[in-house]
């Protein structure tokens, strides 16, 4: 068997068993007899692949501040406004390198990009970091984009 | 050498009929008693989960700790009443509050029993309570973060032992005094000599109650009580809902060498407290007001700070007074477990010192008490006729009954201390159907849901005393030893055999489904209302209070902001208080400091946890990052720069800046 055979076998596993994992734990969930007052299930906001992302301009300037409010809390800590690398590449100049599909997927779905796009693993092996999982919803994503364009001189 | 001879003779009554099969075949050890497709049913495969919790006190440790069933694994230990630096529980200033009390800070308890809430008697797997015998305290885990959210202290008490069994909806969890102890009129502990034990000495079982949609405690009412050692206690179940039954020994009231002195009787009680109508004349205004000091500590999940709230005063009921809310039933001998069955009809006194156990009959209970069939009264509570009362006796049982444990099955499951046996028998019948060896002098068992209404049945577990030749020897101590069963048949049958940490009491197991998928993964940082947050790196900074340096820090993979603090004194105190930006599952920070005199913080996503330092020379101090991280975890790290008293070293912070040295060097 060819590598990428053998890699492509390994993400169809892993992706079955995601699958699999996930629907136990839901009938789980049914089965149990759960009181109202019970904590509610604190579902994880990763893992679901996002197909197309629309921009349009002009810029949402609403989008473009909640994007940066979110950025200070979630993203600051590794990526700078320019095109310093810190624990991530800086962000200057992202939204002309990447397509915002791909952008939105590494935010939401890091995990899938880690294991099945290429750029993304070349990311991995320069930064030597997973990128991680900041719990970020797919709206809150689209405004980060947002707030990306901004920074990279879209009106 | 008892308990080896023990095993000898167990050893030989299970060789016996291998032998005859198999001539030449000798058992070597003790796993000829486990049969050859054991080992399958306890299998877990890799990645694969347990189908139950089990959740086990922690005895000594003081903690609780958190098993997989049927394979054994152990989960997790979930601090309580001790300090764990391991995580910083009692170390932090956020949960030094937790383990506050009336006699101040108390870092260390003796947790003996589990209670898991339930709904119309079943689980419905929100919380689990756990006692504290030492320093009188209930705490409240919740289950779906595994945290201890609540601990309450029990004023007029000693010894909270007999707790914290809870009423079917989880309306109360008990607390009943294992010592009684001098009370005068104020209910106050005044300065009597020990042996006036008869003329002063009371106990009390309290009711604390717990909030329906909060779980929050707070101390109902308290029932005061001749002076004798209750010792364990269950709610009623269905028809008996109202009731709640406690075993009580040294009804001699001795107060030395209770060893021989509270064995003179041939019957000690079991008492049952209407709790219904106490919590009726409590809320009539019929129980006296009573001044008492006890800590009340509560944990907010959205500061991840604990408080701890000083109280000063209880309702206590005195049922010389009330005359329908408490009656004795006679009971052989010295009785310790004191188990209801899942039907409510059942009470099942364990009399250590007994050759028989005793089942009473809950309708025959009533109407003994609408007769008016009693056989006296002791401290003025009317004692029920023993034969008016009993449904049976299961007779020679084994050596030392303890506890009972139901499979809804029409069955009960007796632990046998001395006889290191658990022996089943039928409720109905009051007989015996099989028995099978444990190892070591079992002291509680427990089937999942076996003190509910519906039990889950499948397994009972033993919970052994004694450990000796189990594992491999470890030097003069040892671990303890459990062994797993399978119950699904008419015949118990050994499965499993794994080591437990601390010294477990009580445990009760749970299907996984009831908890699992409500287990909480990350605290949101958006919700996070520590005082000294840091949302992101731009709000971390240092400042100074007087001698207090504040330093709100965050950590992410893999560095921490700032990493370079400059401008501490010695007679400072350094608060460093860590906000962990990460906002996915598992992924903890570790925070240290050399030479802090207490211990790490283990700071979960979304968490701020704090650590006090004191500096206590000048220098150059790292701190770093001790739980592995990322491929950087080991650059994650930083230093602090402590100068002397009195230097004008500004305070200044920084993350990343390019070396350019600043000040003076030597």
């Amino acid at each position: 068997m060819s590598g990428k055979t053998t890699f492509l076998a390994a993400l169809l596993m892993i992706a079955f068993l995601a699958c699999t994992s996930r629907k136990e734990a839901e009938d789980a969930a049914k089965k149990s007899p759960t009181p109202s007052e019970a904590a509610t299930p604190q579902p994880e906001v990763h893992g679901t692949e996002v197909k197309t992302v629309e921009l349009t301009n002009p810029l949402n300037k609403e989008w473009v501040t909640a994007g940066k409010g979110i950025y200070d809390t979630k993203c600051l800590a590794c990526h700078k406004l320019t095109n310093e690398k810190l624990v991530g590449p800086g962000w200057a100049g992202v939204t002309k390198r990447r397509e915002p599909v791909w952008l939105i997927n590494m935010i939401t779905n890091v995990d899938m990009m880690l294991a099945t796009d290429a750029e993304a693993q070349k990311m991995l092996e320069e930064c030597l970091v997973r990128m991680p999982n900041q719990n970020v919803t797919q709206e809150d994503a689209r405004k980060i984009i947002e707030f990306m364009r901004e920074n990279d001189g879209e009106k | 050498m008892k308990t080896q001879h023990l095993f000898l003779l167990f050893a030989a009554i299970i060789a016996a009929p291998l032998a005859l099969l198999s001539p030449g075949c000798k058992p070597q050890n003790p796993t000829s008693a486990v049969e050859g497709d054991a080992a399958s049913k306890v299998y877990v495969a890799p990645g694969k989960y347990d189908e139950f919790y089990s959740i086990v006190s922690g005895g000594f440790n003081g903690q609780v700790s958190v098993y997989g069933l049927p394979s054994g694994r152990l989960l997790r230990i979930v601090p309580v009443f001790s300090q764990f630096p391991e995580n910083g529980w009692g170390y932090s200033e956020e949960t030094k509050p937790m383990l506050n009390t009336s006699h101040g800070f108390v870092p260390w308890d003796d947790s003996h029993h589990i209670a898991l809430s339930t709904t119309n008697g079943e689980h419905d797997g929100r919380w689990a309570f756990v006692n504290g015998n030492n320093t009188p305290r209930i705490a409240r885990i919740n289950l779906s973060t595994f945290r201890t959210e609540e601990i309450i202290e029990i004023p007029n008490s000693s010894g909270n032992h007999s707790s914290p069994f809870l009423t079917e909806n989880s309306e109360y969890a008990i607390a009943g005094t294992r010592f009684s102890y001098p009370m005068d009129d104020d209910n106050s502990n005044p300065d009597v000599s020990i042996n006036t034990y008869k003329q002063n000495f009371k106990g009390t079982v309290s009711f604390v109650s717990i909030d329906k949609e909060t779980g929050r405690m707070g101390i109902g009412f308290q029932v005061l009580l001749p002076g004798v050692d209750f010792d364990l206690s269950r709610c009623g179940r269905g028809p008996s809902h109202d009731w709640f039954f406690f075993s009580c020994y040294n009804t001699e009231q001795a107060n030395t060498l209770l060893e021989v002195n509270a064995s003179q009787k041939d019957k000690d009680f079991i008492m049952a407290v209407n709790w219904k109508k106490c919590e009726e004349y409590a809320k009539a205004g019929k129980g006296k007001k009573s001044k008492v000091r006890y800590a009340h500590n509560v944990w907010d999940e959205k500061t991840h700070s604990g408080t701890s709230t000083i109280e000063n005063e209880v309702v206590v009921l005195d049922p010389k007074e009330l005359k329908d809310i408490v009656y004795f039933m006679p009971c052989p001998k010295s009785p310790h477990g004191c188990d209801v069955d899942p039907s409510g009809e059942y009470i099942c006194g364990s009399g250590k010192l007994a050759a028989v156990i005793p089942v009473f009959s809950f309708t025959k209970m009533q109407k003994a008490i609408a007769d008016k069939n009693f056989e006296g009264e002791y401290d003025g509570i009317p004692v029920l006729k023993y034969d008016a009362v009993l449904h049976g006796e299961v007779k020679k049982p084994g050596l030392g009954p303890l506890h009972t444990e139901f499979d809804g099955k029409g069955f009960a499951y007796t632990s046998m201390f001395v006889s290191s046996e658990i022996v089943k028998w039928n409720i109905e019948k009051v007989e015996v159907v099989d028995r099978v060896p444990t190892y070591y002098s079992i002291g509680h068992l427990s089937i999942p849901g076996g003190p509910t209404r519906k039990p889950h049945g499948k397994y009972v577990i033993a919970y052994n005393k004694i450990t000796k030749d189990r594992y491999l020897p470890t030097g003069p101590e040892l671990t303890q030893s459990a062994q797993l069963y399978d119950i699904s048949g008419d015949k118990m049958k050994l499965l499993l055999d794994f080591p437990t940490t601390g010294e477990p009491h009580y445990a009760e197991a749970i299907p996984a489904n009831l908890i699992a998928p409500k287990s909480v993964k990350i605290f949101k940082i958006e919700e996070n209302n520590h005082p000294y947050v840091a949302k992101g790196e731009k709000e971390a900074k240092a400042f100074r209070e007087g001698n207090k340096v504040h330093i709100n820090m965050t950590s992410i993979r893999s560095h921490f902001t700032p990493d370079n603090i400059e401008g501490v004194k010695i007679g400072d105190e350094v608060y460093f208080h860590v906000t962990n930006l990460e906002q996915d599952w598992d992924v903890p920070h570790g925070f240290a400091v050399k030479g802090a005199n207490n211990a790490e913080i283990l700071i979960m996503p979304g968490e701020t946890c704090t650590l006090k330092w004191v500096p206590d020379r000048v220098g150059v101090f790292p701190i770093y990052c001790t739980d592995f991280c990322s491929a950087l975890h080991q650059e994650m790290q930083g230093y602090v720069r402590v100068s002397p008293r009195g230097s004008n070293v500004p305070l200044t912070f920084s993350t990343g800046n390019k070396a350019e040295p600043t000040g003076e060097t030597k």
